[in-house]
């Protein structure tokens, strides 16, 4: 493998999107890559799932012993990274500072439009771009996962030189906006869209996925999160809607159980909303399954440690994401 | 530091003040959502909270049930899910406030609109700029995607539309959605960071050339035009400073009214009402914004946590639903599936375990800040009628 895999992880918020980022990252890993799972929202979610020290603006290794392969981590903040930027490729040293307390920084990160996606895209860009250090080893990183923004903003965030293009129609910034678009692009990245299964989540990753191909952004795989498991059988969901199963018979067993016959009415009362609920992801898992994109179903876990993400992971190599 | 730094920073960083509650909690710390809609005191309130919550979704449902409680209400909601916009009657982002037919008793009503953030800043320079003047800021490529794409500006559009509302008098209650991200609330920072910049070197920098002698600048304009040359090319820089320059006379009002906005918010007769679910992280954010908003003394009404599956009622506990469920699975016929029935009933008390221990967390680290819970229902508000059953459920 020559370059470096782009997953980028969108979706809308609350389906779960950090700890789909993490758990795949952790699932390259198991397949004995080298891995950076970046944030750009200033959350440090990554740090809370993986309770670990907030992440700084600098890699740091969170987890490594899975099949040989390392998990690293980075914080991506646009102030931090346009001070390097302008370090890195300008040497601008005195003049650097000099922008800083003109507020420049200040201008450039919150006013300037698409500057921020600019900044905080190039640095993946710019990881993606590292060699190893031995110079032909490869590059530094097999794998690049981002806990992107939210469907809503992900094609602007990913298709920043449209973005920048009132702004800079020549020189560097339009440059290196084109550069990103171009990685974006390729075939070295994905788009996964996390969702859950309900109406307004479902519907705006149909949206999304329209969106992104309009677009030229590649769409990976649909990831479906805290999807529940069917509790009743085939069998005991028709006794229950076809009135096979009464609260007498039920409050019988309870009883023999040593349990409060009288709480029947109400079990079969959840039963019912069960089934409803289940019909009701089955119908979404089904507009779903109209769309072009491969899905992936995890579970709801009671309690998301690292052996819940590990599970997680486990289920993204199984569903062919990692 | 610049008050950017709120923003970014880990929680932590930002002492934590008291909040500044306002009364509308009875006596075991419950959110009154009723109190707060019926105090006639209250003329404004803020739903602010992570994205995926059920933000608008409470905003209209809280319009609602003012409307049909005889409050003459205006809920300016933001980028609305679509069936959520037309149970409203809104199919177009007109940005204007339109009646909702079939909402309101008792001499209330219900207006609703759909903020258009480029629309709202046009607005803003026409009516503040000469014509020849707006014109030139209009045709501008750096206003043009400041207007429309630079991130922030749909926070502070939807401050600029309340500001709008509220001195057109209309409505006794206006109910204001926030966008679905973290800087939600960054237009607090607005006053200072717009002061910030206004008395900033970088604006007289930009004006700079404009304005003429060449001896006001200092040592270091040379160095900084040199860098942003270098860096963003010389046409953005030429774009900038027309655009600052054009705009020059906008500033102050804009600034002005960002003061008398934050003003506003800050008064008696403004609520806020950070929205969550029972989740970790949506509850992490929802102490983000409590805190962020104590920082700034803002009038906190209360935590409306969305989704909350409390609707369990029978009076088996977890331990005896796992214990008999495990002994009755081997079992035939009724006990086998009375089994299942338990295994059911066990996986929505463990749930509501869980949210319950989200909730009881949050108000551990924020005593006095009441809550309300919503109780989850199967689908999406798809018409008024869903829109009052939430209501309902905000106002048990």
């Amino acid at each position: 493998m020559s370059s470096t895999a782009l997953h980028v992880v969108t979706g809308k918020g609350g389906t779960g999107k950090t700890t789909v980022a993490v758990a795949l990252a952790l699932a390259l890993a198991g397949r004995g890559q080298r891995v950076l799972v970046c944030e750009v929202e200033g959350r440090q979610g990554i740090a809370q799932l993986l309770d670990v020290a907030p992440l700084p603006y600098e890699e740091r290794r969170v987890a490594s012993g899975l099949g040989g392969g390392e998990v690293f981590a980075l914080a991506i903040d646009a102030e931090s990274a346009l001070l390097e930027y302008l370090e890195m490729f300008y040497r601008l040293g005195r003049a650097g500072k000099a922008l800083d307390k003109f507020g420049v920084i200040d201008f450039a990160t919150t006013i300037a439009p698409g500057v921020r996606d600019v900044l905080l895209t190039g640095k993946v860009y710019e990881i993606a771009r590292r060699r190893g250090e031995k110079r032909d080893t490869g590059p530094q990183y097999d794998a690049i996962v981002i806990d992107a923004p939210p469907t809503g903003r992900i094609r602007q965030f990913l298709n920043v030189s449209t973005e920048v293009a009132g702004l800079a129609k020549v020189g560097p910034i339009r440059r290196q906006a084109d550069s990103i678009t171009a990685m974006m692009r390729s075939d070295a990245t994905r788009v996964h869209l996390v969702t859950v299964l309900e109406e307004m989540p479902v519907q705006e990753t149909l949206d999304g996925i329209a969106d992104l191909a309009a677009a030229d952004l590649p769409v990976g795989h649909v990831i479906v999160n805290l999807v529940r498991g069917a509790l009743l059988s085939d069998a005991t969901a028709s006794a229950i809607t076809g009135g096979g199963l009464t609260p007498k018979a039920v409050a019988k067993a309870l009883a023999a159980a040593g349990l409060d016959g009288s709480a029947a009415t109400a079990l079969l009362d959840e039963g019912r909303g069960h089934l409803e609920r289940q019909e009701l992801q089955q119908s979404q898992r089904e507009l779903l399954e109209d769309s072009p994109a491969t899905t992936t179903e995890l579970p709801l876990l009671d309690d998301i440690g690292i052996g819940g993400l590990m599970e997680l992971a486990e289920l993204l190599r199984d569903g062919g994401v990692a | 530091m610049s008050p950017r730094t709120s923003r970014t920073a880990p929680d932590s960083r930002r002492p934590r003040s008291q909040p500044r509650v306002v009364a509308t909690r009875d006596a075991a710390g419950h959110l009154d959502v009723d109190a707060l809609i019926a105090d006639r005191s209250i003329h404004i309130v803020v739903c602010c909270g992570s994205g995926g919550v059920g933000k608008t979704t409470t905003s209209a449902a809280l319009a609602m049930r003012a409307a049909d409680a005889g409050r003459k209400v205006c809920v300016l909601t933001i980028d609305p899910a679509r069936r959520l916009a037309q149970s409203m009657g809104l199919t177009e982002l007109d940005n204007t406030p339109r009646a909702v037919a079939g909402a309101g008793a008792d001499g209330g009503s219900l207006d609703a609109m759909m903020l258009d953030m480029k629309r709202t800043f046009d607005e803003v320079v026409e009516a503040h700029a000469s014509p020849e003047k707006a014109e030139q800021i209009l045709a501008n490529p750096f206003y043009q995607a400041l207007s429309s794409s630079f991130a922030g500006t749909q926070e502070y559009m939807a401050m600029e539309k309340l500001g709008q509302l509220h001195a057109q008098g209309d409505w006794d209650l206006i109910i204001v959605d926030t966008p679905p991200s973290r800087s939600a609330l960054d237009f607090l920072d607005a006053p200072e960071r717009l002061s910030s910049m206004l008395d900033g070197r970088f604006i007289k920098l930009l004006l700079a050339p404009a304005k003429g002698p060449a001896r006001l600048l200092s040592a270091g304009f040379g160095l900084v035009t040199g860098a942003i040359n270098k860096v963003l090319g010389a046409q953005v820089l030429s774009d900038v400073q027309t655009f600052v320059a054009a705009f020059d006379t906008l500033f102050g009002g804009f600034r002005q009214r960002a003061e008398s906005t934050y003003a506003l918010l800050q008064a008696q007769g403004t609520a806020f009402l950070v929205v969550a679910a029972p989740e970790p992280a949506a509850m992490r954010e929802a102490s983000y914004f409590v805190e962020r908003l104590a920082g700034d003394a803002m009038p906190l009404a209360g935590l409306v946590v969305n989704r909350v599956h409390d609707d369990v009622t029978t009076t088996i506990d977890l331990d005896d639903a796992r214990a008999v469920a495990r002994r009755l699975r081997g079992g035939t016929g009724v006990d086998a599936q009375t089994a299942e029935l338990l295994d059911v009933h066990a996986e929505r008390l463990a749930t509501a375990a869980r949210e319950q221990r989200e909730r009881d967390g949050f108000a551990r680290s924020h005593p006095g800040v009441p809550q309300v819970p919503v109780t989850a229902l199967s689908t999406d508000v798809h018409d008024l009628e869903g829109l009052r059953r939430i209501g309902d459920l905000l106002g048990r």
